[in-house]
């Protein structure tokens, strides 16, 4: 099978007009993905699917990520002669830039004709609060279909052209999106006979918190525990 | 709000004398015959194999449109993941697939090392192969029995069924402490070796299953109910079901040989010698015949497991044991569950959790299909055929 | 000879409180079985106990494997699942309760009718078990029904359901029929159905049915 920079090439020319891009991937697996540009993702799923060498007719699985915003600090190391005429000194100048946070839907494309693969195919969106849509591929693989409700639940993007898309585990009253880096839970932590060390602090911070607004309360609290429903 | 859950999408409220919009309806105009029945199944009935739901709008008794209703049991597995260390998600993946837990931890176990690059000795993956081989025996046999309770055997074969489970869990319970949530493979290796009481235990009981199978067979694959209840029912083709990404038996009983024991040939899966057995027609008794022989051939690999397993250590020495910190980057392992293709997709960010961890779930994508299986047939079919795909809800929902 | 209903002396039969359980020992020593209604009919109830046919999660499986024949739940009297919750007397919640899930088996146990016991079988069912730290999973379903029974395990063998099911056979033999101390199905004074919660966006509204659970005491504090 090609690699995924012959791939890259080979799309690139046949679709002049799109965004594609490898991804490395630096772990042990090695597995390198291809980045797709949303506008014309759908026509190079398509393109995937029925290229006689590729043939990717299986898409297995469908990931979503949630990337937050992400603070990074740049040093640049610069050198300053000193204006003395001693030695010349080096300079740490720091600046920090927000990398803008993104959500990712990988999808992972396998050939059953010809058994071979994977070749994984990230889209990205522009960030995370209003532009969140990507273009669908159900209508190129059906097996995208649940895969997609999933990922706009629990992550929120938004599919477009995606023939059914509702929640698919949560409730329709439902407004958060759970697997999100930043999502709060509902605070149930009052009482914890447990092992875990983790609810254990949820449950103290629960517990704090109770005592923080029943002490902030006016009026006393006959049972402050059962108040925070 | 809506207290039964999701709702299933508006069903148009129709004059009698119009005619009903709709997939498929019968282009009748009088009173007597235009009205559709909404029929919600589940969470709580007792042929939708658990919490599963399905809305099904019916015409007579034939079924028009049918939306599966998930999540009832949405327990969260990859958020937890997400802040838990990679080995404590072991025990979690038990409870993915609560009848084959031990082909779950081999799938997981398989993506974390494809992530952390670690070998695997060759005594371990033998171990591997013989215990989800087993595992596969007691799916498919458990399954069978489901099934025929679906038919309407109410519980005769599930008892046959349940009979040989206990003997392979009793297995399972002494190799790993537990019946059901085995949480037996690691990182590089596995967690306890088995005695050669134990091996020949294995063995004799392997030995023995084809009995069992020609026993079940003899009462029920001729079953004259059973073949006019699934000869033809729910019928796939083999480019629908490559498309909707069905893996695993179903995907095999219409016609599509793939098999990732042979495609990927992962573990020693390569020095294993076994057919592939598949389907004609992709109907409901093809998925329980390929079942039976699923289990002839998982029987034939167990064999020959037993008979090449070599001495040595079960776990590699320079292997971690807890602790792991795999270097950024991502990986994506999967198996031939019972079930069809298990999957984990573990990305790394250098941090002793995992930045993401998910599950890529053959029940629920096997279950894409399901409401084209069963548009033309009868309620009661759906039943049969939400059988034959063969889900545990643990996995379909997470 | 002739009798009139007159001349029949009615002694009064002693009340079952007033015997001690030696002097009955005594008698049925004798060939004089004595009981009392209340104890034919505990006796009776707690050996014919249908359970609601209701799977959950991963315990529901081992909820079947005790109902199969090497367990055999049926010697018992409890062999008996009911698909309608109107014909049961028994819920095991047999796994993880859900968010999702609660509002339905609350809905269940309504449509139980009384006298109807629940077990809670399992880590998930008591306290939420492994998956506690899921933002869609009850911390427990005696945060909304009344539970007679806890089996813990991850899950429970099914001898420890079947244990768990003689345990409720004996609380159901010590039920009294009449006075202050008289069981939930025959006062007129408890409420027998308990609100089903709503889905909110955010959590289920409300979280917990404070009539029947409040956090008791922390036991560090």
């Amino acid at each position: 099978m090609e690699t995924v920079e012959q791939l890259r090439d080979r799309l690139l020319a046949r679709f002049p007009s799109a965004a594609v891009a490898a991804v490395t991937n630096p772990g042990a697996a090695a597995e390198h993905s291809l980045l797709l540009g949303a506008a014309q993702a759908r026509e190079i799923a398509e393109f995937l699917r029925d290229d006689p060498v590729l043939r990717l007719d299986y898409c297995s699985n469908v990931t979503g990520i949630d990337w937050p915003e992400k603070e990074i600090t740049d040093t640049v190391k610069s050198t300053v002669p000193d204006p003395a005429g001693g030695p010349s000194k080096v300079v740490e100048t720091k600046t920090v830039r927000v990398e803008p946070g993104y959500l990712e839907a990988v999808y992972f494309l396998y050939s059953m004709a010809l058994k071979h693969g994977p070749v994984i195919v990230r889209l990205r969106t522009a960030n995370r609060t209003d532009a969140v849509t990507l273009p669908s591929l159900t209508p190129v693989w059906r097996s995208c279909d649940f895969q997609e409700r999933e990922i706009f639940d629990l992550f929120g993007i938004v599919f477009s052209g995606h023939p059914d898309l509702r929640r698919l585990l949560l409730w329709d009253e439902f407004v958060d999106h759970p697997m999100r880096k930043d999502y709060v839970e509902p605070d149930d932590y009052e009482w914890e006979p447990t092992a875990h060390d983790e609810v254990l602090v949820r449950a103290k911070a629960h517990q704090a918190a109770v005592a923080a607004a029943a002490a902030a309360a006016p009026v006393p609290v006959v049972n402050p525990t059962s108040s925070a429903s | 709000m809506n207290p039964s859950g999701n709702s299933c999408g508006s069903f148009p409220a129709a004059s009698p004398f119009a005619p009903v919009a709709g997939p498929i309806v019968r282009s009748v105009t009088d009173p007597f015959h235009g009205d559709l029945l909404e029929v919600s199944m589940g969470p709580q009935h007792p042929s939708t194999h658990g919490v599963f739901r399905m809305v099904a709008t019916l015409d007579g008794e034939q079924i028009v449109k049918l939306k599966p209703v998930f999540g009832y049991l949405h327990r969260n597995h990859e958020k937890i993941a997400e802040n838990t260390s990679y080995l404590a998600s072991m025990p979690y993946t038990d409870r993915l697939d609560y009848l084959c837990s031990l082909s779950t931890n081999w799938a997981y176990a398989f993506a974390a090392e494809k992530l952390l690059g670690q070998p695997v000795p060759d005594r371990a993956q033998y171990l591997r192969i013989i215990l989800a081989e087993m595992t596969r025996l007691v799916n498919h046999s458990c399954l069978v029995g489901f099934l025929f309770n679906d038919l309407g055997t109410s519980f005769t074969p599930l008892l046959y069924a349940f009979r040989e489970r206990e003997k392979i869990i009793d297995l399972f319970e002494s190799l790993t402490g537990s019946r059901m949530m085995c949480n037996y493979q690691r990182f590089g290796g596995c967690r306890v070796d088995p005695t050669p009481e134990w091996l020949e235990a294995a063995r004799k009981l392997v030995e023995n299953f084809p009995r069992f199978l020609d026993e079940y067979e003899r009462m029920l694959t001729g079953n004259e109910i059973m073949l006019a209840r699934t000869q033809g029912i729910g019928r796939v083709n083999a480019a629908q079901a490559i498309n909707a990404g069905l893996t695993g038996p179903v995907l095999r009983a219409s016609g599509v040989d793939y098999d990732l024991r042979k495609v990927d040939a992962y573990g020693f899966y390569g020095r294993m010698d076994f057919r592939v057995p598949l389907g004609d027609h992709g109907d409901t008794y093809d998925r329980y015949m390929i079942r039976i022989l699923e289990m002839r051939e998982s029987v034939k690999i167990l064999a020959q497991a037993f008979r090449d397993l070599p001495a040595g250590p079960i776990m590699d020495p320079k292997a971690k044991q807890r602790g792991h910190r795999p270097k950024a980057g991502e990986a994506y392992g999967r198996i031939e569950g019972p079930k069809g293709e298990i999957g984990f997709h573990l990305i790394s960010d250098g941090s002793p959790n995992p930045y993401r961890y998910r599950v890529r779930p053959p029940s629920l994508i096997n279950l894409t299909l399901l409401e084209d299986m069963c548009l033309g047939h009868t309620l009661a079919d759906s039943v049969v055929i939400l059988g034959s795909i063969d889900i545990v809800l643990g996995e379909v929902d997470r | 000879m002739e009798m009139n209903a007159s001349d029949i002396k009615h002694t009064p039969f002693p009340a079952a409180g007033t015997m001690t359980d030696a002097e009955r020992e005594e008698l049925r020593r004798h060939g004089i079985l004595l009981t009392s209604l209340e104890e034919l009919y505990n006796w009776g109830r707690s050996n014919s106990i249908w359970p609601i046919q209701f799977g959950l999660a991963c315990c529901a499986i081992e909820m079947i494997a005790a109902a199969t024949a090497r367990f055999d739940i049926a010697r018992f009297g409890a062999e008996i699942f009911r698909p309608s919750p109107r014909q049961a007397d028994l819920m095991i919640v047999s796994g993880t309760v859900t968010k999702k899930m609660a509002p339905l088996v609350v809905r269940l146990w309504n449509q139980m009718p009384e006298p109807k016991y629940c077990i809670a079988m399992g880590a998930c069912a008591i306290s939420g078990g492994p998956f506690k730290q899921g933002y869609n999973v009850l911390k427990g379903i005696d945060r909304f029904l009344p539970v007679d029974i806890y089996i813990p395990g991850c899950p429970p063998r099914p001898e420890a359901l079947l244990n768990g099911l003689i345990q409720l056979q004996e609380k159901i033999k010590g039920e009294k029929l009449t006075g202050p101390n008289a069981a939930r199905h025959v006062r007129s004074d408890v409420n027998n159905e308990h609100p089903i919660p709503e889905y909110g966006a955010h959590d289920l509204v409300p979280s917990k049915n404070t009539a029947l659970w409040s956090p008791p005491a922390s036991p560090t504090t």
